[in-house]
């Protein structure tokens, strides 16, 4: 493996540990940052872009929950309890949408954190390709580009899946939304591209893949995954372009075409998505689950081995969505059963963290509040996946509050907890500080809480039927649409308060953290806080598993 | 983290590699990688081609009739040709004959060239007689029909199916083609710089594998749209 030469060692000299040279100060200046090559600054890049973004599609979020506190009623002709209008609302809607699955959830936590610790965490200087690194957080922006630039061409209001016929209707918005998602995609593939060939061919010497931390299985199955998957979301997305522009009638019926071939199409790439979203949420939450209990994580090869096998699974549950579509019921059946299958490595997961609780010595810090969260909340969002998965109880639920319920408490219950927890244990090692931990504590609380009472009454009205994505309901839904929007308040709140924590430490002046104030075991921990440009002094030399606590 | 070292022979790589053949293979995975989505990009189309064949197997069948297998052939030939120059290529830059692999380059170029240009030919025939994709079609049904030899009520319905395949797919390749052709003008730019030697030439490999999976696809693409007829 790499020795270290003279000149790699050069701008070392006359630094010792902790305040010295580090990442973020081995060059100044915003162009430096913009066509940096090193992956812990594309790191950060991705962080307050993906950010932003969630601050967007956050707040289109909490209008549309301040527009369904009240129904909506004529009172003496004036329609009462409306914020925006019905068409304002579906676009909302659709920009939530989009905005939080392509710029925020799925490049969330591969693009940003597992670019930040994926090389740290195999004993690598880099990624294996840096400048498509780059490359991949301009065509994000690019993508978020053409999706503002829709906005105004009227705004698409299809919902983020983009379904036909509605969306090939001649609108301009619908084409540029699309090809924001198209180049946003590439960005997607770019990435996982990156780590595969990152983690088959720059591991540092002894660091087998029996040796990779959890976090780094996770990144690898999701990148398989999206090398595998995005493709076809983006021939999928170039046929819709070409049908709205040159309506080569593949998906419209009124040419031959068939509506339900695209929702195939679609969900080809987008149920492996789901597992793109949430496999490196995984991955977080195994790393502090064995952190934050000072305990040999329990199996992990069944931990490892089951990402790998989701993934491999999810290829074959994409007819889940079209229940209600028109296909055939053998089709049904067969993709009702394979879904039912995802819950076994799952469970396998979900098992194997409890078990590592056992007999552990927890620590209760805030990353560990969010562990603990997530598996609370994703527990209820994969049961009531497997509900889902039942193709009579879906015939009831398709399209209800029901299913809003189940992917939000998957979604966010699952990525966006391990997001939070996972800032919250590296920022120590990104910015050598630490977040107040009372703050971060308080962050928790306001989520977690809020997270229920927004999403939990969603259940309920779904079973009685509120239909997803109307713009209005009957009056007696009323009462469980209140607890809900009050509910989002609160998560807002807890948003805010874990955005004042981040602003709060980075601003603040603190005594160095030292390398690993967690008392962690993975490598990333081995080096200075923020670490060195080359991430280690010396390469390291692995001689053991990633858990080795007890 | 672009800093370039260089090993006993004065070959560079980047320094987050342990040797330039580590460097070399880094790269060649990555490119396979990519090759991968490439492949998983066209099979969408194909998946497409194979429900819309089984639903309505005369509109293919007909619409295959206004291509014309000898221009569909003389494409395939220089494909394949251009597969070997651009192989041989990079096999004399193995053998430190760069005059030669530059030549081998430019071939493969000009028949890139050659390609698009039949292809020119085929797409102004089909425009001229209103052969366009989906609503966009605009053909006379008897001199369509007059055309391939059919009678007027042969002519499927939906017959402007076939075209949006027609141009969608080879369309699609044909976008790859030419950004093979930029590629491969690339290397040959690198070439002359003398960025290359026996044990440096990862780039060339990489547009190497990239056209022969364009080489490959219009493999499939011949059959598939003028021969089903």
């Amino acid at each position: 493996m790499a020795k270290n030469t003279p000149d790699t060692h050069a701008h070392d000299h006359g630094h010792g540990h902790g305040a010295g040279h580090n990442y973020l100060n081995h060059e100044k200046g915003l162009w430096s940052w913009l066509t940096s090559l090193d992956h812990k600054r594309i790191g950060i890049m991705y962080f307050i872009t993906v950010m932003l973004f969630f601050l967007v599609g956050g707040l289109a979020a909490l209008t549309i929950r301040t527009e369904l506190f009240s129904a909506n009623r004529l009172v003496d002709g004036q329609t009462t309890g409306a914020v925006v209008t019905a068409s304002q609302y579906t676009r909302l809607m659709t920009y939530h949408g989009a905005i939080m699955v392509f710029l925020v959830i799925i490049p969330g936590i591969p693009a940003f954190l597992g670019n930040f610790f994926l090389p740290l965490q195999i004993g690598a200087k880099d990624v294996a390709f840096p400048r498509l690194n780059l490359l991949s957080w301009y065509c994000l922006l690019g993508g978020a580009g053409l999706a503002v630039a829709s906005m105004f061409y009227g705004g698409a209001d299809t919902g983020w899946t983009f379904y036909t016929p509605y969306s090939i209707s001649l609108s301009k918005a619908v084409v540029l939304l699309v090809s924001g998602a198209f180049v946003g995609g590439f960005s997607s593939i770019l990435t996982g591209l990156n780590f595969v060939a990152t983690v088959h061919k720059l591991r540092a010497p002894g660091m087998t893949m029996n040796r990779i931390p959890l976090f780094v299985w996770a990144l690898y199955s999701t990148a398989i995954l999206q090398v595998l998957a995005t493709p076809v979301l983006a021939i999928t997305l170039l046929l819709i372009a070409m049908e709205n522009v040159f309506q080569i009638g593949f998906f419209d019926p009124a040419l031959g075409g068939d509506p339900v071939l695209f929702q195939h199409f679609f969900w080809f790439y987008s149920h492996p998505a789901v597992y793109i979203m949430i496999l490196p949420a995984f991955g977080v939450i195994s790393e502090l689950i064995a952190a934050f209990s000072r305990k040999t994580i329990f199996g992990y090869t069944a931990i490892a081995y089951s990402s790998i096998a989701i993934a491999a699974v999810s290829f074959f549950v994409w007819g889940h969505h079209m229940f209600v579509s028109g296909q055939s019921e053998i089709a049904g059946v067969v993709f009702s059963a394979i879904t039912m299958l995802v819950g076994v490595p799952t469970a396998i997961k979900v098992f194997n963290w409890v078990a590592t609780l056992h007999k552990a010595s927890i620590n209760l810090a805030s990353p560990m509040l969010y562990a603990m969260g997530f598996m609370f909340l994703f527990t209820i969002g994969g049961v009531t996946g497997i509900f889902l998965a039942t193709t009579a109880l879906d015939t009831h639920f398709h399209d209800t509050y029901f299913v809003v319920a189940h992917f939000h408490y998957v979604m966010v219950g699952g990525t966006l907890m391990a997001i939070m927890g996972g800032i919250y244990y590296w920022f120590p090692k990104m910015f050598g500080k630490m977040v107040n931990e009372v703050m971060a504590q308080a962050s928790f609380f306001f989520i977690f809480v809020g997270f229920n009472v927004t999403f939990f009454p969603q259940f309920v009205l779904g079973a009685k039927g509120m239909p997803r994505r109307y713009y209005d309901y009957l009056p007696v839904f009323e009462p469980l649409n209140r607890m809900s929007t009050i509910g989002s308040y609160m998560i807002g709140t807890g948003f805010v308060i874990a955005l004042i924590a981040v602003i709060h430490a980075l601003l603040s002046k603190q005594e160095p953290v030292g390398d690993n104030p967690w008392g962690a075991k993975t490598l990333e921990w081995t080096t200075t806080s923020p670490p060195p440009h080359d991430n280690f002094e010396k390469t390291p030399i692995v001689t053991a598993g990633p858990y080795e606590y007890r | 983290m672009s800093t370039v070292k260089y090993d006993a022979h004065g070959n560079p790589y980047a320094m987050h590699y342990d040797s330039p053949e580590h460097e070399y293979q880094t790269g060649k995975q990555g490119v396979w990688l990519f090759l991968a989505t490439e492949v998983l990009m066209f099979g969408g189309l194909f998946v497409a081609y194979a429900i819309f064949h089984h639903i309505y197997p005369e509109v293919f069948k007909i619409g295959a009739k206004f291509t014309d297998w000898r221009f569909g052939s003389a494409n395939t030939i220089v494909l394949l040709s251009s597969s070997l120059t651009m192989a041989l290529g990079i096999y004399y830059i193995q053998m430190k004959n760069n005059a030669r692999a530059f030549w081998m380059l430019a071939i493969t170029v000009i028949c890139g060239f050659i390609f698009m240009a039949i292809k020119y030919v085929e797409y102004s025939h089909k425009l001229h007689l209103g052969l366009y994709p989906g609503a966009w079609y605009h053909g006379n049904l008897e001199e369509v029909a007059h055309h391939v030899g059919l009678s007027p009520e042969e002519i499927p319905a939906n017959l402007a199916l076939y075209f949006s395949f027609y141009f969608m797919m080879t369309g699609l390749h044909g976008i790859h083609v030419m950004l093979g052709m930029g590629l491969i003008i690339w290397t040959m730019i690198r070439l002359k710089r003398g960025d290359f030697s026996p044990d440096h030439y990862t780039a060339v490999e990489g547009v190497g594998l990239f056209w022969h999976l364009v080489d490959l696809v219009w493999i499939y693409l011949f059959p598939l749209l003028y021969l089903v007829s």
